[in-house]
């Protein structure tokens, strides 16, 4: 008898690169073609670690397109919107200042605004699209979080060239303050939420996880306004390594999956109570199942833990080779610590003991207080060997 | 996955049991994390290893003793949090022992003897009854089960044939990586921690050093040899200089570490950004090993070490490598002292003679080339500005009393008038106080010094004093007697002022007038004073052939007078005005030695290997069941996932689906 098609693709599991179709061999060549162009473009002003950081990037960003196809379509945005830009500029930083489409839209201080305004619009309307129901407004939401994450990547890769054209000797990657790292945790926030909101086919979420987001985007506001952060300034010699590119950005995929995970851990909480309370009513009905939501929380949990686990050792590493001990007990390095004993904790619970529930949200959401003050407060009260960024 | 260690010891079984059972519990375990973390919380919070004196300031002396008693000062070394650490790493090597055959047993298993009765007790379970033979159902199963690349098992039994799908038993191999991967962390972190040298230190083999010595004169109870394999100590070297040792911090003083080789400071260098920030500290070392004579040249800076053998050599600070100092030492009693000149270095000890204070011991003790500083420019805004350069000395008398002070080199605009700076203080704990000398015309200290020395000439003062009484007098009705009288307390007050200040004044005011007459004997006191000082400067003036005092020589006047009012509490008998220099750097080296750094970042490794594995490989199990009918067979399919049940619960229903609707159901 005739066995129906989609009943014949459970006997044939293609290995993955037979899944592969023709777009993901095009995105494979583009984004090495793309490398080798950078590599042979700039080849002589990095060392070898450097060249290897550059293959890998390139080689995760193959894999990440292949792995969540909207990523592509980004990565394109911001190279495009990027080069746009850096091509404007030419040599002159001053051009900044004349350029129409710099001063206005594409200087990396512009691409910033505009992530920030993006990012609080997209929490207005995800909860006016969560409260309304309506479908439409929910993808005017993100789509606005979409833009906001390009003009946030766009503004750091100009951030990155313009420090360069101040003075060559100051040029370096965007994230050696807590200026530029706040602009790094929202849009890697921001993408997290986007891949679970695609993953899990629900936008009730959006709102709750952009609000960390917003609040990490009036902090910059500040920073930058009040304490004139946003101005570039010239390494510290203790930074100026090749580990800062991966140390710092391995960082805040943790960060922010914790504190996407606390969000998700709110939002829990609010409908738990809501089916106590009412179980046909709005908060038991409009979001999402505990089951998903316990799920969820799970995920960003241990890919959190995961990359900060990858973070600290890098970490560990580079302290090694600046500071003369892969472990201090400094301030950060002791609070890193402390971090991930919390989630060690509490991924030990979830395994061993079987918990879930409210006790399991609650712990994630003070998880991004402790989170918080690592990130933060180490910053703020305590004073060490990893002071950048002091407010 | 570990509920197995959660299993009770069998009855019967004696104290190990039990201790096994609590050594291994996940309920220890997370208390140990959770004190572990709140522990590392004090050392955050209370800054380690600072000098106790600081402590005793910050606490009190009750406080400190505590505190001290606790460990509080270095925690991460002090015996209850090395007791956590222990008990952690006794508690994971427990579990994993016991769990870890379990698991590699569990990765490889099958579970072919699974009884059908516990098969349907499983939550992902789906059963019905199909047309085909059961040796077919099992071909379909076969096919599906491979064609998703599970590795498959299969029993032919009496009533029942079985076949049993398996992928991801690397998940449990996670376990397994992530918890040696601690155990082999802790294992190299005390490689490489003081606990050897506290042994010791307790058992009385070794004695921290408090004493301010030269290193060759440091006992052999406060030294370690060559062989120590960990360690990680500081040593400053001046350039051109050499050292085989560093020093390591140990309670309130330190040890002395013997390396086996010898390095060199050729040369250190500072470079900064056009703005002025450091860019990069630098260090040009030769190395030559003490056994082979090897010699290794290597610059070395921050992020860049040399790394010999398994000795590692950073960049850590710098400082002052005894820079010569040319000084001039203006005596501040010139009726006294003479003024001397001489040459210094840093870090030198220096007697000096006066007469006023007798025999004084300096003890210069830093320069800096650079003073960034706030200075008022003429717009009346602030700006960082570089200074120029600086040093530091102490004074001690014959009591031991010292007096510190920092002297800068050029002299600094303040609202446009220029001043010698000069700061004190009694202890490291107070601010400077400064004493701020007027700059002369010819941009020197000769006027003031001049100046100094005048009011300090009783005999000219008091002639002085006559002629301007006798002017005075010109023109008011003034007796000889009253003249007299007047210029003598012109006299005495210049040279009560010139000793002591406004306060020598204001003391003899209070001595000698009843209490009511004070204020106004006082008010009529300094007005003699002044125009006494007025009279004695402009008699100088002469002498230094200056023409009419103009303004800014009356500026000068005001600020000298303020300048000699404060100088009886600058507890100096000089002004130690800085010449010339040489500079002569130091470059601040941390060399250690970490036998267990690779150790660490093995177990590393094996940690983040392991978290992958465990978090993102599912190990996931299908049994189809197949039981023979007289017409087809009955077919029971389920499965088990040790992660994610919701993508497992697409899985199972996407598989069954598969299975069941290749088949076809009897009627």
């Amino acid at each position: 008898m005739a066995v129906p098609e989609e009943i014949m693709q459970g006997f044939e599991k293609p290995s993955w690169y037979q899944r592969l179709t023709v777009l993901d061999w095009g995105w494979a060549l583009l984004v090495l073609v793309s490398t080798g162009y950078a590599y042979s473009r700039y080849q002589s002003f990095m060392d070898g670690y450097e060249i290897g950081i550059l293959i890998g990037s390139g080689l995760s960003l193959v894999l990440m397109g292949w792995y969540w196809k909207p990523f592509r379509l980004y990565s394109i945005a911001v190279a495009v919107l990027s080069l746009l830009a850096i091509s404007i500029y030419g040599t002159d930083l001053q051009i900044g200042e004349q350029n129409f489409f710099l001063k206005y839209i594409l200087s990396s201080q512009s691409a910033i605004m505009w992530m920030s305004a993006l990012f609080v619009l997209a929490t207005v309307t995800y909860f006016g699209a969560l409260f309304s129901g309506n479908d439409f407004v929910g993808r005017v939401a993100s789509a606005m979080t979409w833009s906001a994450a390009v003009m946030g990547m766009v503004g750091l890769m100009v951030r990155w060239r313009e420090s360069y054209l101040i003075d060559h000797e100051i040029g370096h990657i965007p994230v050696s303050n807590l200026y530029e790292v706040f602009i790094l945790f929202s849009l890697i926030t921001g993408l997290m939420y986007l891949f679970y909101e695609a993953r899990y086919k629900s936008r009730a979420l959006g709102g709750f996880v952009l609000l960390v987001i917003s609040a990490a985007v009036a902090f910059l506001l500040w920073y930058a306004f009040d304490r004139g952060a946003h101005e570039i300034q010239p390494l510290v010699p203790a930074l100026q390594s090749y580990w800062m590119k991966i140390h710092v950005p391995a960082n805040f995929v943790g960060y922010g999956a914790f504190a996407l995970a606390a969000m998700v851990g709110v939002v829990y909480l609010i409908r738990l109570r809501g089916e106590r309370r009412n179980p046909v009513g709005f908060a038991a009905t409009r979001l999402p199942s505990t089951a998903q939501l316990d799920d969820l929380m799970y995920k960003s949990i241990a890919l959190g833990f995961a990359f900060f686990t990858i973070a600290t050792v890098l970490g560990a590493m580079w302290a090694a080779e600046a500071w003369g001990g892969y472990w201090s007990w400094d301030p950060k390095e002791t609070w890193a610590l402390i971090v991930w004993l919390n989630y060690a904790a509490w991924l030990h619970m979830r395994f061993t003991k079987g918990w879930r529930g409210a006790p399991m949200a609650w712990w994630a959401v003070i998880g991004l207080f402790i989170t918080l003050f690592a990130f933060l407060g180490v910053n703020m009260f305590l004073s060490g060997l990893h002071s950048y960024g002091q407010l | 996955m570990a509920t197995q260690s959660e299993q009770r010891p069998p009855k019967g079984k004696g104290f190990s049991a039990h201790l096994t059972q609590f050594l291994g519990s996940m309920n220890l375990a997370i208390s140990l994390l959770v004190a572990l973390g709140i522990a590392s919380v004090i050392g955050t919070v209370l800054k380690q290893n600072e000098a106790f004196s600081n402590y005793i300031i910050k606490f009190g002396p009750f406080w400190h003793e505590i505190f001290m008693a606790l460990g509080l000062y270095d925690v991460y070394i002090a015996s209850w949090f090395l007791f956590i650490l222990v008990f952690l790493m006794i508690s994971t090597s427990v579990c994993v022992l016991r769990n870890s055959p379990l698991m590699l047993r569990d990765m490889r298993h099958f579970r072919l003897n699974v009884q059908e009765k516990s098969l349907r007790a499983f939550h992902h379970v789906q059963e019905e009854s199909f047309e085909e033979a059961p040796d077919e159902v099992m071909q379909r199963a076969r096919d599906l089960m491979k064609g998703q690349g599970f590795r498959v098992r299969e029993k032919k039994a009496e009533g029942h044939s079985l076949l049993v799908g398996m992928r991801g038993g690397w998940s449990r191999l996670g376990y397994v990586f992530t918890h040696v991967g601690i155990i082999v962390i802790l294992i190299g972190g005390t490689l490489d921690s003081k606990i050897p040298v506290r042994v010791a230190q307790m058992m009385g083999q070794v004695v921290a050093e408090h004493r301010d010595i030269p290193a060759n004169e440091v006992p052999d109870k406060s030294r370690l040899t060559a062989d120590n394999p960990s360690f990680r100590g500081n040593v400053n070297i001046p350039e051109g200089k050499s050292a085989n040792i560093v020093f390591l911090g140990l309670d309130d003083g330190y040890l002395v570490q013997s390396l086996p080789f010898e390095v060199t400071v050729k040369d250190f260098r500072v470079e900064h950004y056009a703005t002025g920030q450091p860019k990069s500290f630098e260090s040009d070392l030769v190395l030559r090993d003490l056994e082979t004579d090897e010699v290794i040249e290597q610059t070395i800076a921050v992020n860049h070490p040399l790394v010999y053998e398994n000795f590692a050599i950073y960049q850590a600070s710098f400082g002052d490598g005894g820079t010569k100092l040319d000084l001039n030492l203006w005596s501040l009693n010139p009726e006294l002292d003479r003024p001397l000149t001489m040459t210094g270095s840093v870090f030198k000890d220096y007697v000096v003679e006066s007469q006023v204070y007798g025999p004084m011991n300096l003890e210069i003790t830093d320069f800096r080339l650079f003073n960034i500083e706030p200075v008022v420019n003429s717009e009346g805004q602030t700006e960082q500005k570089n200074i120029g350069p600086s040093f530091n000395f102490k004074l001690r008398n014959e009591a031991g009393i010292a007096k510190e002070y920092t002297n800068y080199m050029n002299p600094v605009d303040q609202g446009g008038r220029f001043f010698y700076i000069s700061g004190v203080r009694d202890s490291p704990s107070e601010q400077f106080r400064y004493l701020n000398i007027p700059q002369d015309r010819e941009g020197g200290l000769k006027r003031f010094m001049t100046y100094l020395a005048y009011l300090h000439d009783e005999a000219r003062v008091g002639q002085i004093a006559r002629e301007a009484t006798i002017q005075a007098a010109v023109g008011a009705q003034m007796s000889q007697e009253v003249q007299d009288q007047i210029s003598q307390t012109m006299q005495r007050l210049i040279m009560l002022f010139a000793q002591g200040g406004y306060d020598a004044i204001l003391d003899d005011v209070s001595r000698n007038m009843p209490e009511d007459k004070q204020e106004a004997a006082a008010e009529a006191f300094i007005k003699v004073l002044h125009s006494g000082t007025q009279a004695v400067y402009l008699h100088m003036l002469k002498d230094l052939e200056v023409g009419e005092p103009d303004e800014r020589d009356w500026q000068f006047y005001d600020d000298a007078i303020s300048a000699v009012s404060v100088l009886p509490y600058y507890g100096s008998p000089y002004y130690l005005k800085l010449d010339g220099f040489e500079h002569i750097q130091a470059s601040g080296l941390q060399i250690t030695r970490s036998p267990g750094k690779d150790v660490v970042y093995f177990g590393s490794f094996l940690l983040i290997i392991g978290v992958f594995m465990m978090f993102y490989i599912a190990h996931q199990r299908f049994w189809v069941w197949i039981t023979p009918m007289d017409q087809g067979s009955h077919v029971l399919f389920a499965g088990t996932s040790n992660r994610n049940p919701l993508d497992f619960d697409t899985l199972f229903t996407r598989l069954n689906k598969a299975l069941f609707g290749s088949l076809n159901k009897s009627a």
